[in-house]
């Protein structure tokens, strides 16, 4: 699965969790939290999604590699 | 026979746009039903009915605004009969009394509808395959009977004129009214004709935008509320710093031992915290009615829901203080999508007994909050913050919360209001109790 690829999913995920930012430009290193106001239940949820749609399982501790989408990214290439 | 009205979804509701209907004239509905949908300064409503039996009439058209009281459909009881199916031919023992101005007659049915035009239920239903209204078709049968011929020739009931109803799906309605269509200049390309979202979204505005946004109207009603909420309510405040250590170590722990799908936040147990203290704290769920108030028998609290496009609604959780985390948990994330997707139930938005509001994670450290009328109490949480604590006689990092008790000097007093922080504070010291 390429970077690409694995960025459309993260982001088509995040669409699931929060539909209204369907149109933003979303930096790749921007802080999620920050820029989309998400909360842990929005983050657990997308989390969630990405379970169901790569099969990867992300631990609570590791969330913190989760706030931006470079991180998740990253975190998840190494694990597809 | 019991009339369904457009309900006040909150303190701030005078009107609603019946949106929708769910149902047809004659179809049997049981209390807790979704009948309608009602678009609402707060958005699109599902609205259950309250009673048992069978829809009557519908007396409001998809797209009305009605004042809040408005008789929107009656319900007559679920014991009377529902008459047999009978040969096309044969006459149906009821009389055909002219239809009130303005109702609706739906022909999806194919129950007899007691006051509609007489029809066969072989009838009806073809005159719903045809989606041809039987409303204002001239009978040519006994007693003026709709027969299978009169149906011919009638032209589907979008263009007949026994209706003006535009199809068109609730979500397409949303987009056409926040970018201001007027969907009745709109000829849809979904199934017979239906205007689906894409048809809204490559239509131009055909009418000035009205000068007050969704966002804005949302405002106004949240400032009414809130306006009336300050002249009323001799709000008092008390606040308590809590320890959160124990339970988000607690929560860390459960967690790590959990499938990402059962995995829970430490919102959850701050919810469910609450509504067991406030099983102590009587008092303090209530709603005022007039001049006393009134406890209420169950624990339902209203959580404080900020959208995302701008405003607030806080539809309340049922039976907050049962059932298991893990469930709670799930109804508390299904409540909050729903709420930001516009589409929480009537009586989500009318039945809170508190309300909880916290300003997210990493907002700011304390709020005191103003109490949502009928009710007597609101629970503000700040965001956890590490902060320098004493831990038996040293300082150490822990984090602490701190939770705001704002609540109406008319049914309780300080004292009653300390102790049910302190009561929160000891359950969250226990997590593996809640």
């Amino acid at each position: 699965m390429t970077r690409d690829e694995i960025r459309s999913t993260l982001l088509r995920c995040l669409t699931d969790v929060a539909p209204e930012i369907a149109d933003e430009e979303i930096e790749d290193d921007a802080d999620l939290r920050d820029e989309l106001d998400l909360d842990s239940m929005d983050i657990l949820r997308w989390v969630q999604g990405i379970h169901k749609a790569l099969g990867v399982e992300i631990p609570e501790e590791d969330y913190g590699k989760m706030t931006s989408l470079e991180g998740a990214i990253n975190y998840v290439a190494a694990r597809v | 026979m019991a009339e369904f009205v457009m309900p006040s979804l909150g303190a701030d509701m005078t009107v609603g746009v019946l949106a929708a209907w769910r149902v047809a004239v004659g179809d049997r509905v049981a209390q807790g039903d979704i009948i309608a949908e009602v678009e609402t300064d707060k958005g699109l409503i599902e609205v259950e009915v309250f009673e048992t039996g069978v829809v009557e009439r519908l007396l409001v058209g998809e797209g009305e605004k009605v004042p809040v009281g408005t008789a929107l459909a009656e319900i007559g009881p679920a014991t009377v009969p529902v008459p047999v199916p009978a040969p096309v031919s044969a006459p149906v023992p009821v009389p055909a009394p002219a239809s009130a101005p303005g109702s609706i007659l739906s022909a999806g049915s194919s129950q007899v509808d007691l006051d509609g035009p007489l029809a066969s239920p072989a009838v009806r239903r073809r005159a719903h395959e045809l989606d041809v209204s039987l409303q204002g078709i001239r009978g040519s049968g006994e007693h003026g009977r709709i027969t299978l011929d009169d149906l011919a020739g009638v032209g589907p009931r979008a263009r007949s004129s026994a209706s003006d109803r535009v199809r068109i799906s609730p979500y397409a309605r949303r987009i056409a009214a926040e970018r201001g269509v007027d969907v009745s200049k709109l000829s849809g390309t979904g199934p017979r004709g239906a205007i689906q979202a894409s048809d809204v979204r490559s239509a131009k505005a055909s009418r000035p935008s009205e000068p007050v946004s969704p966002a804005e109207r949302m405002q106004r009603a949240i400032a009414a509320a809130m306006t009336r909420a300050n002249d009323e309510i001799p709000h008092y405040y008390v606040e308590q710093s809590i320890d959160m250590g124990s339970a988000l170590a607690w929560l860390r722990e459960s967690n790590a031992s959990l499938s990402v799908n059962e995995r829970l936040v430490s919102g959850v147990l701050v919810l469910r915290a609450v509504a067991l203290a406030l099983r102590k704290h009587k008092l303090l769920n209530a709603t005022w009615q007039g001049a006393d108030a009134v406890q209420s028998a169950g624990i339902h609290v209203g959580l404080a829901v900020s959208l995302r496009g701008g405003g607030l609604v806080a539809p309340a959780l049922r039976n907050t203080d049962e059932g298991s985390l893990g469930e709670l948990m799930a109804r508390m994330t299904d409540l909050v999508s729903r709420a930001r997707a516009g589409t929480l139930r009537s009586s989500e938005l009318t039945s809170a007994t508190i309300t909880l509001t916290s300003l997210g994670e990493r907002g700011v450290e304390s709020v005191t909050a103003i109490i949502f009328p009928p009710q007597v109490a609101i629970v503000g949480c700040g965001a956890t913050v590490e902060r320098p604590w004493v831990v038996d006689g040293q300082v150490v990092p822990r984090p602490i919360m701190r939770v705001t008790l704002g609540a109406d000097h008319r049914v309780s007093n300080g004292h009653q209001g300390s102790r049910f922080l302190t009561t929160l504070d000891r359950l969250l010291q226990e997590p593996e109790k809640l």
